[in-house]
């Protein structure tokens, strides 16, 4: 990717972090109602107490209500540059930008450790189905990803709940660790807890990312043992397992790189999901009762930093490309 | 090695499962084949059936995708039928059975004879000894029948006709059958499951149709004409694909007035759920217009002064409706589980409307799972259904293109 083409990207990056931004203030609008006034109702049932007016003066020249939403808009992304993102309703008015700060690490682990699950495992099996082509196993293999491209994420999810309860752990409801170490500093017992605990959340996750990608895999490899570079490699007199991994393997992977923007969405969709139904420390189960208690400067900030998450995303997936396949980067 | 056998270009080999030899596979190797002769008639013969006869023999030849067909129409009939084929009211619960198991249909007697009429044993709860809860134990001593195709309580069948007949039921209103078992308020589960399925399996298809009907003519004027309207589309289609499906739909969904009636959040849930999914199909159709507008049969009816409309309508659209059929139908079961996943939330659908998302957040929670287990059988449902679409939808695809 020469330097401009990668301007031309970025800008035009650029251009869809602001649409973001916009769509995601429309979510943060959409419920009736302003946020301030639901915080100050909130505190009065549950606290009795009345914010004090000056405070409340100030959080409504904070964030512009009353005033008309291109104002409101500019102070809300005004405050981007300061790390200021307002304030949860259900957090009692902790700011936005700590409580996802706390969460948001624990959401990359997983979608990457999902990724890096999904394509370890697939990629082999696709190698293995392509160059098994029409066998008994390469049509199970198929049929099997068939079937696990279609299980929705949150019934594992729910599915695995039931067979944790009843096989694993009576006392098991969510989490990624035990409560004996819930808030434990960091220690090989409570990282090994962590790994139990992860390692059947990490694997519903990859499922969905698994079947895709064994099936794209397996479909470019079966398109590039027919041509004739890899004959060309055979008739050299290359060992077949040269062949398969040297030459059509290594050039098979490509598509599935440029297919990582596609595939990183699924994944964040499946963490989010999964997160909710068994509440594990990322995004998911905050943004979730931000939602049902209309607390919507959390909600609308997840929400974008979700959608700019898959616009690095996206850009790196581009660049990976551009680095893996010279046809990219030269033209 | 065989390995290498299967990877040689130019030797005919069937695709999986396929009652077809590979034509051009066929015609390529001929010139090392001392076959010729066969595979040269074979080709010949095949190319006696018309287009649509090769798609049927195609689509027949997977047998997963027929067997879905028949699973979808069943499903979708049972919905469609739902007051003759649940025997109860899916509203009416008796207090009595709350979180009764599912009963055992029997054909044996106590007494170890075998009847072709299967019966089941009423329910009554008594304490256990052990654990001083109240525990249901079936009442042996009164058997009650299951007859077909009885009179039971009214109903409307398809929301309109005025109805009785029931597909099976017992006689005795206090001994009930329920094959799924029971909800919390002593309602029967499969009744219920059949009347969700309405909301579950309508969904998918409401939404999709609206779906079809924004991406395809959305996607074919900004492929057919370009420019700033498709700089314009292309860019609404990034910016909506750039956020996560399912969290802009819980966002949206969440911000649905809790004040509208059930039947208004339905059609809302339907709508976004079609807003927000069009996009895939749009890029779709969009790229499958740039590449048939330089095709000589368009250039030919623009030449011959033909409108626009026209063009799109008679020449671009029928060219794609496979490809729109195909993309359409595997769209299906991703709504289903974007309503699922909403009513299972607590976001979607809300009560007295029922989806088996909705059904299913009654199990979501420990101790209901652990407890009454049979709460998780609107999950197998909606896995059968979503899984009878992909199969189908994989089956359409080789469908569309027969020649493959």
């Amino acid at each position: 990717m020469s330097v401009r083409a990668l301007l031309g990207r970025l800008a035009s990056a650029l251009v869809t972090l602001v649409l973001i931004s916009i769509v995601s203030f429309a979510v943060i609008q959409l419920p009736p109602g302003d946020v301030i006034s639901n915080w100050v109702t909130q505190q009065e049932i549950v606290a009795g107490s009345n914010l004090p007016p000056a405070t409340y003066e100030m959080l409504r020249e904070r964030y512009g209500f009353g005033e008309s939403l291109p104002v409101q808009y500019l102070k809300w992304v005004g405050g981007f540059f300061r790390g200021d993102f307002g304030f949860s309703v259900i957090y009692d008015g902790a700011p936005v930008a700590e409580i996802v700060g706390r969460r948001i690490g624990m959401t990359f682990l997983l979608v990457i450790l999902s990724l890096i699950v999904a394509w370890g495992i697939a990629i082999p099996l696709g190698i293995y189905a392509a160059t098994h082509k029409n066998r008994f196993s390469d049509y199970l293999l198929s049929n099997i990803a068939l079937f696990g491209l279609s299980i929705p994420d949150f019934l594992m999810a729910v599915v695995y709940l039931f067979v944790a309860v009843f096989l694993l752990d009576t006392n098991y409801v969510g989490g990624l660790f035990s409560s004996a170490y819930e808030n434990a500093p960091w220690s090989l017992e409570r990282l090994v807890d962590f790994l139990k605990h992860l390692a059947v959340p990490l694997f519903i996750l990859s499922i969905g990312g698994m079947a895709g990608t064994f099936r794209i895999m397996r479909a470019n490899l079966l398109d590039l043992l027919d041509q004739q570079f890899v004959e060309t490699a055979r008739a050299k007199g290359l060992a077949e397992r040269a062949v398969i991994y040297r030459h059509a393997a290594r050039i098979a992977i490509n598509p599935l790189i440029s297919r990582l923007g596609m595939q990183l969405p699924v994944l964040l969709n499946g963490t989010i999901i999964i997160s909710i139904v068994l509440d594990l420390p990322t995004l998911g189960p905050p943004f979730y009762r931000a939602l049902i208690a209309q607390d919507m400067y959390l909600a609308g900030t997840v929400l974008m930093i979700l959608a700019v998450t898959l616009l690095v995303g996206n850009l790196i997936a581009d660049l990976l490309l551009a680095w893996s396949d010279p046809r990219v980067r030269e033209g | 090695m065989s390995d290498r056998r299967t990877s040689v270009p130019g030797v005919p080999e069937p695709a999986p499962g396929s009652a077809l030899p590979a034509v051009s596979g066929a015609a390529r190797g001929s010139t090392l084949e001392p076959t010729v002769e066969a595979s040269v008639s074979e080709a010949d013969a095949y190319r006696l059936l018309t287009v649509r006869q090769l798609m049927w023999r195609k689509f027949l030849s997977n047998r997963l995708a027929v067997l879905s067909a028949f699973v979808l129409i069943a499903l979708y009939s049972m919905t469609a039928f739902a007051g003759f084929v649940a025997p109860y009211d899916p509203q009416d619960g008796v207090s009595r059975l709350s979180y009764a198991p599912p009963t055992p249909l029997r054909f044996r007697t106590e007494e170890g004879d075998f009847t072709l009429r299967p019966f089941v044993y009423g329910l009554k709860s008594e304490r256990s000894t052990k654990t001083f809860m109240l525990e249901f134990v079936e009442d042996t001593s009164v058997r009650h029948p299951v007859y077909f195709l009885e009179h039971g309580e009214p109903y409307r069948l398809l929301g309109i006709f005025p109805a009785t007949l029931r597909l099976f039921g017992t006689r005795d209103p206090d001994a009930r059958v329920s094959l799924m078992g029971n909800d919390q308020r002593g309602r029967d589960l499969f009744s219920r499951i059949v009347y969700g399925g309405q909301v579950s399996l309508s969904v998918g298809l409401v939404g999709v149709a609206i779906m079809v009907l924004l991406g395809s003519v959305i996607g074919t004027l900004s492929g057919y004409f370009g420019g700033w309207f498709d700089s314009l589309v292309q860019r609404a289609i990034e910016t909506l694909r750039v956020f996560p499906e399912i969290p802009l739909w819980m966002a949206l969904s969440a911000a649905i007035p809790p004040t509208w009636s059930p039947e208004w959040v339905y059609a809302g849930i339907v709508v976004l759920l079609a807003l927000l999914g069009w996009t895939g199909l749009a890029r779709e159709v969009r790229g499958l217009t740039l590449s048939l507008k330089r095709r000589d049969f368009v250039l030919a009816a623009e030449a011959s002064g033909a409108s626009t409309a026209r063009i799109v309508r008679r020449h671009l659209i029928p060219t794609m409706t496979s490809h729109i059929i195909v993309t359409a139908t595997l769209a299906v079961p991703v709504t289903i589980i974007g309503e699922s996943a909403l009513s299972f939330l607590g976001i979607g659908v809300r009560p007295p409307m029922m989806s088996w998302g909705l059904l299913l957040s009654d199990a979501f929670k420990v101790q209901v799972i652990a407890l009454y287990p049979w709460m998780l059988f609107p999950a197998l449902f909606i896995l059968v259904t979503v899984l009878a679409f992909n199969f189908f939808g994989d089956g359409l695809r080789d469908m569309a293109d027969p020649f493959s």
